[in-house]
Parts: C-alpha cells; structure tokens; sequence
C-alpha cells in the first residue's frame, strides 16, 4: 500500500514537473521576438484577406430597435479622471471643441452644437468587444468622412489618429484607422446613443464607431481628429494604446 | 467468406496511408493543438456563452466558468482546481494554465497564435479536401457505404469495440465504420463549423457574407457553437489517442508516419 502511494506519488511529480517543462517550454516560444515576428504577418494577411472578400463599402448588419441589448455595459474607462475633462463636464462641454488637424487643408475646430447641426447618420449596430462579448446598440452622429471632406483631406495622409480626453497609464487614449474604414459609410463620430446624449460612461461627448472593427478600435471622449501619412512617430507607433500597451492587432476586422 | 488467395493476412506489413493523408495529419494535428489551446485562453477573456445575436455580463448566458465551478444552463459542477482557477501570482482563468497558449493569462498573445495558426488549419484542410475527391480517398477510404451503415452493423461494431476486439487480418486494411463516422465528422463537421463560426465573429467577415449570421443565428449563437465543435474535436483527440494506445501505439504511429502498417494478426491463428 505504502509502495503503491510512493509510486503514485513519484508518478504524481513526474507528470506536474513535466508539465511545469512544458509550460515553461512553450513560455519561451510564446516569448521569442521571432515567432512573435513570425506570428505577426498573420495581421496583414488577414487584414488584405478580408478586405479582398468585401466591397469598402460594405455595411456593417444594422438592426431593429427590438433587437438591442437592455442593457449596454461600458468598457474601458468609465469617467477620465482628469481635472481638465470635470472641466467639461461641469460645463456640459460647452467650452468643448473638437479640433481636426495634421495632413489636412483647413483645420478646424468644432463645438459640440456645431457638430450636431451637420448632416447625421443613426444606425443600430452590435459591438464586438475583443474579449467576445457582443452588445447591440443605437448609434448618432456625424460621418467621419464627410468631417474629412470638410477639413479638405491632403493626398498624403493614410490614417486617422483619434486622440482622447482619458489616460491610459499617464498617456492619452489614442486609436486609429486607414482610409478605407474612415470614409467607410457607418465610420461616424457619435454624440448619440440610443436615442439620448452619449453619457460619460459611454464617451461623451464624442466618440468613433468603426462598425467593421472590434470594440478596442472604438475611441471614446475623442478631442482631436488628426490625419497622418505614418503611424510611426505617435506614441508606442503601433497606431493605438492596446496595439502599444499589450500588443493588440492594429487590425481588428477579426 | 472466401478471401482472395493473395490477399494480406495479420502480420503482413501494408502500404496505408498516402503521403498527403500523413502530411495533412501531422499539420492539422499541430494546428488543431494550437487552435484549441489559444483559443481556451481567449475563453478566459469572457468565461460565458449566450445565445443570440448579442451577450454580455448582464444578459442571461448558458455556460459560465466561476471560480471553482462550470455552469451549464441549471447545472451547476463544482470544479475545484480544475476549472476557474487563480494560479499564484496571476489572474482569475477559467481554463488553467497547462491548457492554454500563453499559459498565463494574456489575451493578445493568445489572438495571434489563433489568427495566424487559423490559417494552418484553413489552407492545408482545403488542400487535402481537394485532393481527396480528386484522388477518390475520400469516396473510397472514408465514406460509409449502406451495408456499413446498417444499424446492426454499427451496434456490431460498437459492441466489438466495447470488449476492445479490433479488426485483424485483411479487415484491418480499411476504416472500420466507426472510425469512419469519426473522421467524416472531424472532416467535414467538426472543422468546417468551427472554421465557419470563427469567421463569423469577425465584424469584418459579417459586413462582407451577413449570411453567416443567419446560418448560426447571430454572433453570440456562433461563438457557443465554435466552442461546442472545440469540445467535440478535443474528445475526438482524447478517444483517438486512447484507441492509437490500445491498437498498438508503435504501429499506429509508424503507419502515419511512414505509411506501412503491420495487420495486427487474425485471433485464431
């Protein structure tokens, strides 16, 4: 009986060390900056493959009111805890504007009244949120494109850097999109949600919908809308605070 | 029953598998590992499945992982050690660490193994889809015929594998009907819904082919059947290497990977 516990027991060891080895064997896999590398190309290709089996244009599906979520849960942050942003808030972003800068023709800066005057687009789309779940969810608010066509886009610029009120580890959010999904249709920069103002916890006073992407592309409290030729000099360069932070595709069609 | 007088018998080495059906092997064997091993670690993002076209904490799931236990819909199993786990010095993860790539808690190493390994298992499967019919393996090898689907020949088959007798001699030489069940399902069940249903969590893939959503019945409907074809494919992992270790384990992995395989000899020899 002893005998038959030892060997148990031996057995028992054998097999947690082993597994300790092998865990600690595909660590340093997962570690190596070349299969990281390796990894890596997968981005691109996913990225061109699914752009290759749809149309720019292609609408991401919208549906009835009877189909939202009851409830829609916030993500990310809730409330920047910044003095400037309270600043707004008290104020109820009245002294609040949104400023459209970089590689464009006439910069401009908005109010939040000025914005909703503008033509709008209201769609009831599902959130995709990185981590799997999905919410569905009204959306209002102006075309990003037709912002861009405002501000007379110059022909170099290839991505649209959105730079937010809240603070990622000392740093502001930032995300960003290629041309395509900017002039994309549903692109919108939304002051609506489900029918009523876009409250804090959501974003307020503006924040991107992507509708083609997943829930960490979808900048909340934007404030600056800057066109760029390169991702290369913001921040971490990897075109957003996930893809810097943690290592989140830039791509996140999937 | 007359055999043919030059036909194999146990203890005769024959020539079994092709080399594309033992290359796609080993690559999908790899890629499925990676894949369900990943996309365990992306579960652990969100250890809950719904139904539906959207889910999240507030709505009303099928299956949580908590800490401790699995519930699936009234049914709650405690899972102490096995399921929702805290491993030392990291985060709450409802599948533990010696199951998932990375093994501690990190949710965008996992994304890029499964997104690039998707591949490995995409193109290498369409290849050997192709080449099946074309060369008739399929047709040929895995396809049941009517005799063999007759219920008293399964029952006869399951009753045979219950007592752990194996085909032997010539009969050895085909896919008994079990197997054949078992892989026409991986093959052509199993892979393709997950295959499909991974794309169809993809925002991206839903603007382009919206159909999908009305296939699996919305994103969160898709993302509980991706994972229910990940479960049926790591039990159709866990029964095939069972049968590999009773049938012979130095054989069976000697014919997959060279081709030749020895006909376990007839019992009344």
């Amino acid at each position: 009986m002893s005998a038959r516990l030892s060997r148990r027991g031996l057995l028992g060891s054998l097999a947690a060390s082993g597994g300790g080895l092998l865990l600690a064997g595909c660590d340093k896999i997962d570690a190596s900056p070349t299969v990281q590398k390796v990894l890596g190309f997968a981005e691109p290709i996913n990225l061109h493959a699914q752009r290759l089996v749809s149309d720019r244009a292609a609408l991401a599906p919208e549906f009835s009111a009877s189909e939202m979520s009851p409830f829609f849960r916030t993500n990310g942050t809730a409330m920047p805890g910044t003095p400037d942003y309270a600043q707004l808030v008290a104020n109820n972003f009245a002294d609040w504007k949104l400023v459209v800068d970089g590689l464009v023709a006439t910069p401009l800066a908005l109010s939040l009244d000025a914005i909703r005057q503008l033509p709008r687009r209201t769609q009831i789309t599902r959130h995709d949120c990185v981590e799997g779940w999905s919410a569905i969810g009204q959306w209002t608010g102006l075309p990003l494109g037709m912002l861009l066509k405002q501000a007379r886009l110059r022909s170099q610029a290839r991505y649209i850097v959105f730079h937010c009120a809240d603070l990622f580890n000392g740093t502001p959010y930032y995300e960003s999109i290629d041309l395509i999904d900017a002039f994309h249709p549903q692109t919108i920069l939304a002051w609506g949600m489900n029918g009523q103002t876009l409250s804090v916890g959501h974003g307020a006073p503006l924040r991107l919908r992507v509708e083609r992407q997943l829930g960490y592309k979808q900048a909340k409290y934007v404030m600056r809308v800057e066109a760029v030729a390169s991702l290369a000099g913001i921040n971490g360069g990897k075109g957003g605070t996930w893809e810097d932070a943690i290592g989140y595709q830039w791509y996140a069609g999937i | 029953m007359t055999s043919e007088p030059d036909a194999p018998r146990g203890g005769d080495i024959v020539y079994r598998h092709r080399l594309p059906v033992r290359l796609w092997h080993w690559v999908n064997a790899l890629s499925v590992i990676v894949m369900l091993m990943s996309g365990l670690m992306i579960f652990n993002a969100h250890p809950h499945l719904y139904w539906g076209a959207y889910g999240a904490n507030y709505d009303h799931s099928w299956l949580d992982i908590t800490p401790g236990h699995l519930r699936v819909g009234p049914l709650v199993i405690p899972t102490p050690g096995i399921l929702g786990v805290t491993p030392t010095g990291g985060r709450f993860v409802a599948f533990p660490p010696l199951v998932t790539i990375p093994s501690s808690y990190n949710l965008a190493h996992a994304r890029e193994w499964h997104l690039a390994f998707a591949w490995l298992l995409v193109v290498p499967g369409l290849l050997y889809w192709a080449w099946g019919f074309a060369r008739r393996h399929i047709q040929r090898d895995l396809a049941p015929t009517l005799d063999e689907l007759r219920p008293s020949h399964i029952a006869h088959d399951i009753g045979q594998h219950a007592r752990l007798r194996f085909p032997t001699g010539a009969a050895a030489r085909h896919y008994n009907i079990l197997q054949k069940l078992a892989y026409c399902s991986v093959i052509f069940l199993l892979i393709p819904g997950i295959v499909l249903t991974g794309l169809t969590m993809s925002p991206a893939i839903d603007a382009a082919w919206p159909w999908l959503l009305d296939v699996f019945g919305g994103r969160q409907s898709a993302r509980s059947i991706h994972f229910l074809c990940a479960m049926g494919l790591a039990f159709f992992i866990l029964i095939h290497l069972v049968m590999v270790v009773l049938a012979g384990p130095i054989n069976e992995v000697r014919s997959m990977v060279t081709g030749r395989y020895r006909l376990p000899r007839e019992k009344s020899e």
